[in-house]
């Protein structure tokens, strides 16, 4: 039949599954995980991904001759069943460079995701890994600091930087809020951080909280001779606004500003760009990135989200903890970790990352780990977890039976005594229990800590896990 | 106050085996090793005095402990800092700093509050000590 005769034919005839395609160094690879539906083949299904994702609608049109139609059709070359999820399949889908606008992750994102999802020829659709090329990678600036020089910025050297969300996360005043910010600081912490709701409400407008904030923070440099930020969330309802309040955290003297997820791929990147002008340090909170993130059959892997939001440019992402309250397997979550910090990411399906992907010198982003960890797991923390990462300790600072700087004293004790331990080259992820009793004998406030929170575990299974538990052979 | 700059300052000081297996994880992991010291810890001072050159080509943890043994008997009254250096492509820059060595007394740092406009403060921070002359400070 002719491919260009009026009329409706399956999209792996119109070109878009071509499994002899050998991509190119230049294209952008995007891995999917199909659930067709009953009755459409796999190779249907990934070509009409590919197809819908790239140039493809429903029927044939003739206007496609105008162009050098073979280039932009997205190729899918390579699908496969995933292990042990009857009914899935792993398709592999390439796009030629020139499909995408440079420096520009909204395009990205509406070219990859954009219509696909809702397609009525899948019954699920989730977007697992992408390789981006060098050549694409290029037109991207990056974290504006990166871990490297937020360190040098900081004086930090060797050990996790340690944060706490400012708690109750809503409702304090002005007042009362940065009273938080400075007992967390002075007792040891490096970071408070705004939590993503935070922004110019009834009971604390913003400018009265970025005020009394970086009260605290310099009363709390000045009482350790330490360099201590908050970060002051600049989430509005509209870039003027975020602009404005980035501007004010800047007169004011603040080492690093926050955003949230929410806000937008443009946002973000314009908030990138704003950062690396005025040499703010940015914290991305992933705000909401759970709605499409946790299933395992629908919606985008974080590790993709992670990938755009190392090229976006921010310093900071969220990106778990494995030991704490939220969603997050050992292996996936290193696989996140992996992709904001290595200069090069080998293919490692274990971690669920499935292309090789080097990074083109853009920085280290910074992960943070937020969310229901306390002192008694600072051993397992920094085994998963390494120590180019926040940790933060919301509940686990302010929550302290002998007070806030009580409790950051406790949590920067226990973390210099277990890198002091590792360093000595002990086994701490067994001997860290021992290595933290050690360590309350001179610090009270541990003790107490360890006697709070010694037992306290959240041990749910994962429902976004990797698809391989051995490393096979990349095929 | 105990001043918290560096990877250590919220355990009791450590003592010269503490020190030694420190510097040998830095040398295990082919840091460069140097010494700091300064009579100005004020959180942004980023550069202490040099004690000599980073140790590129020293392997021997005895040696730089000696190092450090020097530089306490000509600065007793300073603070000392350890520092590790690692060359490699994309880190280029400290992995591990620690201080060695403390003033007998650490005066605290004064903070003078500037107003401004709009409730604005304007915040500097200076260690009472660095009030005198360099040389006269602790």
């Amino acid at each position: 039949m002719d491919r260009y005769q009026a009329g409706v034919i399956p999209y792996r005839r119109m070109g878009y599954w071509q499994p002899d395609y050998e991509p190119k160094d230049t294209d952008v690879l995007a891995l999917f995980r199909v659930t067709p539906q009953d009755g459409v083949e796999p190779e249907e299904a990934a070509a009409a991904v590919a197809g819908e994702s790239s140039t493809a609608t429903w029927t044939v049109v003739w206007t496609d001759r105008l162009t050098a139609c073979e280039l932009y059709r997205a190729k899918a070359y390579r699908v496969e069943p995933v292990p042990a999820r009857p009914g899935e399949y792993f398709a592999y889908i390439a796009y030629d460079l020139d499909l995408f606008e440079p420096g520009s992750i909204a395009n990205l994102a509406a070219s990859i995701i954009g219509n696909v999802f809702g397609f009525k020829a899948v019954r699920a659709l989730r977007l697992e890994d992408m390789r981006i090329p060098l050549a694409y990678l290029k037109t991207f600036d990056g974290p504006p600091t990166g871990i490297v020089v937020e360190r040098e910025r900081l004086d930090k050297f060797g050990r996790p930087l340690l944060g706490c969300t400012v708690k109750p996360k809503l409702g304090l005043s002005g007042k009362n809020y940065g009273r938080v910010v400075y007992e967390a600081l002075r007792g040891g912490l490096d970071f408070t951080k705004d939590d993503e709701n935070i922004n110019s409400q009834p009971f604390m407008h913003w400018r009265d909280r970025f005020l009394f904030c970086m009260e605290a923070v310099n009363r709390a440099q000045a009482a350790t001779g330490e360099v201590k930020g908050h970060y002051l969330n600049v989430t509005a309802a509209t870039m003027e606004d975020m602009y404005e309040r980035a501007e004010f955290a800047k007169e004011l003297g603040s080492a690093i500003i926050m955003i949230d997820l929410v806000v937008g791929y443009t946002a973000i990147q314009s908030m990138s760009k704003w950062a690396r002008r005025n040499n703010m340090i940015l914290h991305l909170h992933r705000a909401g990135h759970g709605t499409y993130t946790r299933q395992k059959n629908h919606g985008v892997s974080f590790r993709v989200i992670a990938k755009w939001m190392r090229m976006a440019g921010v310093d900071h992402l969220h990106a778990g903890t494995v030991v704490g309250k939220l969603e997050g397997d050992p292996n996936a979550v290193q696989g996140y970790y992996n992709v904001l910090r290595e200069p090069h990411n080998a293919v490692d399906l274990r971690r669920g990352l499935f292309f090789e992907q080097p990074w083109a010198s853009l920085r280290r982003v910074m992960p943070v780990a937020s969310g229901g960890i306390h002192a008694g797991q600072m051993h397992q923390l920094l085994a998963y977890l390494g120590e180019d990462v926040v940790l933060q300790f919301g509940g686990g600072t302010i929550g302290h039976p002998m007070g806030i700087a009580a409790g950051a004293t406790a949590n920067r004790v226990a973390l210099e005594a277990m890198i002091l331990a590792r360093n000595e080259g002990r086994d701490i992820w067994n001997e860290g229990p021992e290595i933290l009793a050690q360590a309350a004998r001179h610090c009270a406030p541990l003790r107490a800590a360890l006697d709070t929170w010694g037992e306290v575990t959240f041990d749910y299974a994962s429902t976004d896990t990797p698809d391989y538990a051995a490393t096979p052979t990349a095929a | 106050m105990r001043l918290t700059q560096g990877t250590f300052s919220f355990l009791p000081d450590l003592d010269d085996a503490q020190i030694r297996a420190q510097v040998e994880y830095c040398l295990k992991n082919g840091w460069a090793v140097s010494l700091e010291h300064t009579d100005d810890p004020h959180p942004r001072n980023t550069y202490w005095e040099m004690f000599g050159l980073p140790l590129f080509d020293l392997k021997d943890a005895a040696a730089i402990l000696s190092l450090i043994e020097e530089c306490r008997r000509t600065y007793p009254n300073r603070y000392i800092k350890v520092n590790a250096f690692d060359s490699t492509r994309g880190w280029e820059a400290l992995r591990l700093s620690f201080i060695v060595h403390r003033p007998e007394a650490e005066p605290r740092f004064a903070l003078v509050r500037t107003e401004a406009e709009g409730r604005n403060l304007r915040y500097t921070a200076h260690p009472y000590a660095a009030l005198r002359p360099a040389g006269e400070r602790y």
